[in-house]
C-alpha cells in the first residue's frame, strides 16, 4: 500500500508553508519521498488564486495590513480566501500518477474525506455540484484549491473549525456572495485535534494510503 | 516540428481551459519545462513541454477552452528546416468562458466525446472484488475505477457502489461520470445487461439534444423561495390605475438639477416609494405578518426593492423608508441596485424588509402579479407608466401618464376591501402630489 507522511506544522506563516511545499513538490517528483500530508494553521491570511479576481477583495491591501492580515496571490486554482486561526488546513503533496490520474477525481476524494469526516460529527455536509468545496446547510464549511505539476499535488483544502467568520467580510469566497459557516457555528463542539484526527483517518480510507509519521516528527512527539 | 496537446487530466474530463502562456512565440523551451497552465474545477496545472526547441506557434490563447488533444502550439526543433510542417488542425475553440463562469468540465459536453480508452496498466480496478460487486458493477454499467473503495485495504463494497449509484442519480451533473452512463444503466427488470463495451460509441459529431447544467445557489434559493411563499400564502392580486401624470411634470422639471447636482436620475420609483411609505402608516396591517396565529405588526417600515440581477433577482431593503425624501429614496435605491448588481451587498441589507415593490414596468410590462416575498404579507408591483387617452372628470378624452399598480397581498391576513382602500390611498397621494422634491 502506497505511504503517506504526516506533518504536523502547528501555526506557519503562508508564505513559510508554501516554500515548504514548494521543496516538498521538488523531492516527491524526483521519487525521493513518499507522498505527504501536511495539516497546519495559518495566521490570518487572505490568499488570491490564479482565477481569482481582485475585484472579491473587499478591502484594499493597506486596509488588510491595518487589520492585521497577510495578502498573498497564488498559483494554486479557484479563487479568493481567508485562512486564519481554527481552520484546519491540509496540503496533500501527492503523486497522481499512482493514484487515479484523474484531477477532478483528486478533487472530489478532497471532498469526500472532508463530507465523510463531518458526518461523523452529526453534521449534513454535501457537495453542489458545480461549486468545488463542502457545504453545510447552505453555507461553506471548507474551501479546495489545488495546484498540479507533473501530476504532484500542491494546496489543497482548508475546513473552518473554530473560525472567526467575521474575517470573511473582507473577501467574497470563491468569487460567490454565499455565506460561510463553520464546526463551530454549526453547533459541533468537537476540538480540533478530534476533526484532524478523523480527516487523517479517512483520508486514508479514500486515497488508499497507509499514513506513516516522519522521524522527525517522532522526535517532536 | 512537435505537437503540443491539451492533454487529459483524468479520464472525465474532455476539454480543458488554457489559462496561462509561460513561453511566449519565439521563446527557447526546454524539454519538460513548465510550458503553459489549464484550469479545470479548482484545479490549476503546469504542463511541461514535450520537446525542447523554439516555440513556434500557439494555436490557442488564453481563456480558450478545448478539447483534449487539441493541437495548442507547435516547437520547432532548433535548426530543422520548416519544409516538413504537418498540416495544420484548425482548431476551434469548444467556448470561451465568461468572466464569472468557474472554468468547469461540461458534462454534457463529456456526453458528447468518444469513450475515453484507458491505459492498459489502469484497466484494472484496485484491490479484490467480490463476486456480488463485480456482478453489480457490470449491472448498472458502473466503471470500478470511479468508484472510491472504503473497505479494508480500498476494497470497493457493495456499500461503496450502492452510494455511488445513488449519488450518480442524485447529481447527474457531478463530473465523476458522465451522465451517459447512468442513461445507459438498465431498468431493474430489463434481463440481460449490455456490456459496457457493446454499448455504441458516441460520437462528437451527434448534437446532444439537451444540455444540463446545474443551477446556481442563487437559483437554487430563488426557486426554494418561490415555492415556498406560494404554498404559505393565499395569493390574491387588485390591479388599480394611477394617474401618474403630476409625478411625471414634478420628475420632468427636476430631472436635470437632480442629475447635475447629485450625479444620479429621477425615476418615477422613488415617488412610488413615498407614497407606499405613507400608506402602509394608514394601513399597519399591510406591513405585518403572521407568526403561527399570531399577526405581528412592524414599528419599522423597511421597504425591499426587487432588483434584477444578469442571472437571477435580489430584493435589498430600504431601512426606515418612511424617514427619507424622495431624493433620499432615490440614493438609496441606486446605491443598493449597484452593489447588488456587483455583488456587494451585505447580508444585513438583504434582510429585515416588511414590505416589497416590483418595478416590472421598466422592461415595459402593464400588469403582473408578482409572489410575495414571505414573511411579508404584501407586494406592490409597478406597471410602466405610459401616454393614455383616458376620460377626464368633464367627460372629456384627454392624454395622461398612467401606470397600473398591482397589489398582491396575503389573504389570510388581509381582505379584498382593505386592500382596496390601500390602493385608493396610494393612489390618491400619486394622484394628488404635495409634497416639494427639491
Amino acid at each position: 500500500m502506497r505511504e503517506c507522511e504526516i506533518r504536523r506544522l502547528g501555526r506557519m506563516e503562508y508564505g513559510e508553508a508554501l516554500r515548504l511545499q514548494q521543496s516538498l513538490v521538488q523531492q516527491r517528483k524526483q521519487g525521493v519521498i513518499p507522498d505527504q500530508l501536511l495539516i497546519l494553521e495559518h495566521p490570518h491570511t487572505v490568499t488570491l488564486g490564479r482565477n481569482g479576481k481582485m475585484e472579491h477583495l473587499l478591502a484594499d491591501e493597506s486596509a488588510l495590513r491595518r487589520a492585521g492580515i497577510a495578502f498573498y496571490p497564488t498559483d494554486r486554482g479557484g479563487d479568493i480566501t481567508y485562512h486564519g486561526p481554527g481552520q484546519i488546513v491540509g496540503y496533500p503533496i501527492m503523486d497522481l500518477r499512482e493514484w487515479k490520474r484523474d484531477v477532478v477525481a483528486y478533487v472530489r476524494g478532497l471532498e469526500q474525506v472532508l463530507i465523510d469526516s463531518l458526518r461523523e460529527f452529526g453534521l449534513e455536509a454535501i457537495r453542489i455540484p458545480g461549486w468545488t468545496g463542502v457545504w453545510v446547510a447552505g453555507r461553506k464549511i471548507a474551501a479546495i484549491g489545488v495546484h498540479i505539476s507533473r501530476w504532484v499535488t500542491s494546496h489543497g483544502f482548508a475546513l473552518n473549525v473554530s473560525t472567526d467568520l467575521r474575517y470573511f467580510q473582507y473577501i467574497v469566497p470563491c468569487g460567490l456572495t454565499q455565506p460561510v459557516t463553520s464546526v463551530r457555528e454549526m453547533g459541533v463542539a468537537a476540538g480540533y485535534e478530534e476533526i484532524v484526527a478523523t480527516l487523517l483517518r479517512r483520508f486514508a480510507g479514500t486515497f488508499a494510503c497507509k499514513m506513516t509519521t516522519t522521524a522527525a516528527e517522532m522526535e517532536k512527539v | 516540428m512537435t505537437d503540443v496537446v491539451m492533454p487529459q487530466m483524468g479520464e472525465s474530463i474532455v476539454e480543458g481551459t488554457l489559462t496561462k502562456w509561460l513561453k511566449k512565440p519565439g521563446d527557447h523551451v526546454e524539454r519538460d519545462e513548465p510550458l503553459f497552465e489549464i484550469s479545470t474545477d479548482k484545479v490549476d496545472t503546469e504542463i511541461p513541454s514535450p520537446a525542447a526547441g523554439r516555440l513556434a506557434e500557439v494555436l490557442v490563447q488564453e481563456g480558450q477552452t478545448v478539447p483534449i488533444n487539441t493541437v495548442v502550439a507547435r516547437i520547432e526543433e532548433e535548426g530543422a528546416a520548416t519544409a516538413e510542417t504537418p498540416p495544420a488542425k484548425v482548431v476551434e475553440p469548444v467556448r470561451a468562458p465568461t468572466p464569472e463562469a468557474h472554468p468547469m468540465p461540461s458534462p454534457v459536453e463529456e456526453e458528447a466525446a468518444p469513450a475515453p480508452v484507458a491505459p492498459p496498466e489502469e484497466a484494472k480496478p484496485p484491490g479484490m472484488l467480490s463476486p456480488l460487486v463485480r456482478r453489480m458493477a457490470r449491472e448498472h454499467n458502473i466503471d470500478l475505477r470511479n468508484v472510491t473503495g472504503t473497505g479494508a485495504g480500498g476494497r470497493i463494497t457493495k456499500q461503496d457502489l450502492e452510494a455511488y449509484i445513488a449519488a450518480q442519480a442524485a447529481h447527474l451533473a457531478a463530473p465523476q461520470a458522465p451522465p451517459r452512463q447512468v442513461a445507459a444503466a438498465p431498468a431493474p427488470s430489463t434481463p440481460p445487461p449490455v456490456p459496457p463495451q457493446q454499448a455504441p460509441p458516441v460520437t462528437r459529431e451527434e448534437q446532444p439534444k439537451t444540455r444540463i447544467e446545474p443551477m446556481s445557489i442563487m437559483r437554487m434559493k430563488i426557486a426554494e423561495h418561490m415555492v415556498m411563499s406560494k404554498r404559505t400564502s393565499a395569493h390574491v392580486s387588485t390591479v388599480h390605475r394611477v394617474d401618474m401624470t403630476k409625478v411625471a411634470r414634478l420628475r420632468t422639471l427636476h430631472k436635470n438639477d437632480v442629475q447635475s447636482r447629485y450625479g444620479f436620475s429621477l425615476t418615477y420609483l422613488p415617488f412610488i416609494v413615498r407614497a407606499a411609505c405613507e400608506t402602509l402608516r394608514a394601513f399597519p396591517i399591510v406591513n405585518a405578518s403572521i407568526e403561527g396565529n399570531n399577526i405581528v405588526y412592524h414599528n419599522e417600515i423597511n421597504i425591499g426593492i426587487a432588483v434584477a440581477l444578469e442571472n437571477g433577482l435580489i430584493v435589498p431593503v430600504i431601512r426606515n423608508a418612511d424617514e427619507r425624501s424622495v431624493l433620499g429614496l432615490q440614493r438609496a435605491i441606486v446605491d443598493l441596485a449597484a452593489r447588488a448588481r456587483s455583488r456587494q451587498l451585505k447580508p444585513d441589507e438583504v434582510q429585515g424588509g416588511t414590505f416589497s415593490i416590483t418595478n416590472f414596468g421598466s422592461f415595459g410590462s402593464l400588469f403582473g402579479t408578482p409572489i410575495i416575498n414571505q414573511p411579508q404579507v404584501a407586494i406592490l408591483g409597478v406597471g410602466a407608466v405610459e401616454k393614455t387617452p383616458v376620460v377626464v372628470d368633464d367627460d372629456a378624452i384627454a392624454i395622461r401618464s398612467v401606470s397600473l399598480m398591482s397589489l398582491t397581498f396575503d389573504h389570510r391576513l388581509i381582505d379584498g376591501a382593505l386592500a382596496d382602500q390601500f390602493m385608493q390611498k396610494l393612489k390618491a397621494i400619486l394622484e394628488n402630489w404635495s409634497e416639494q422634491v427639491l
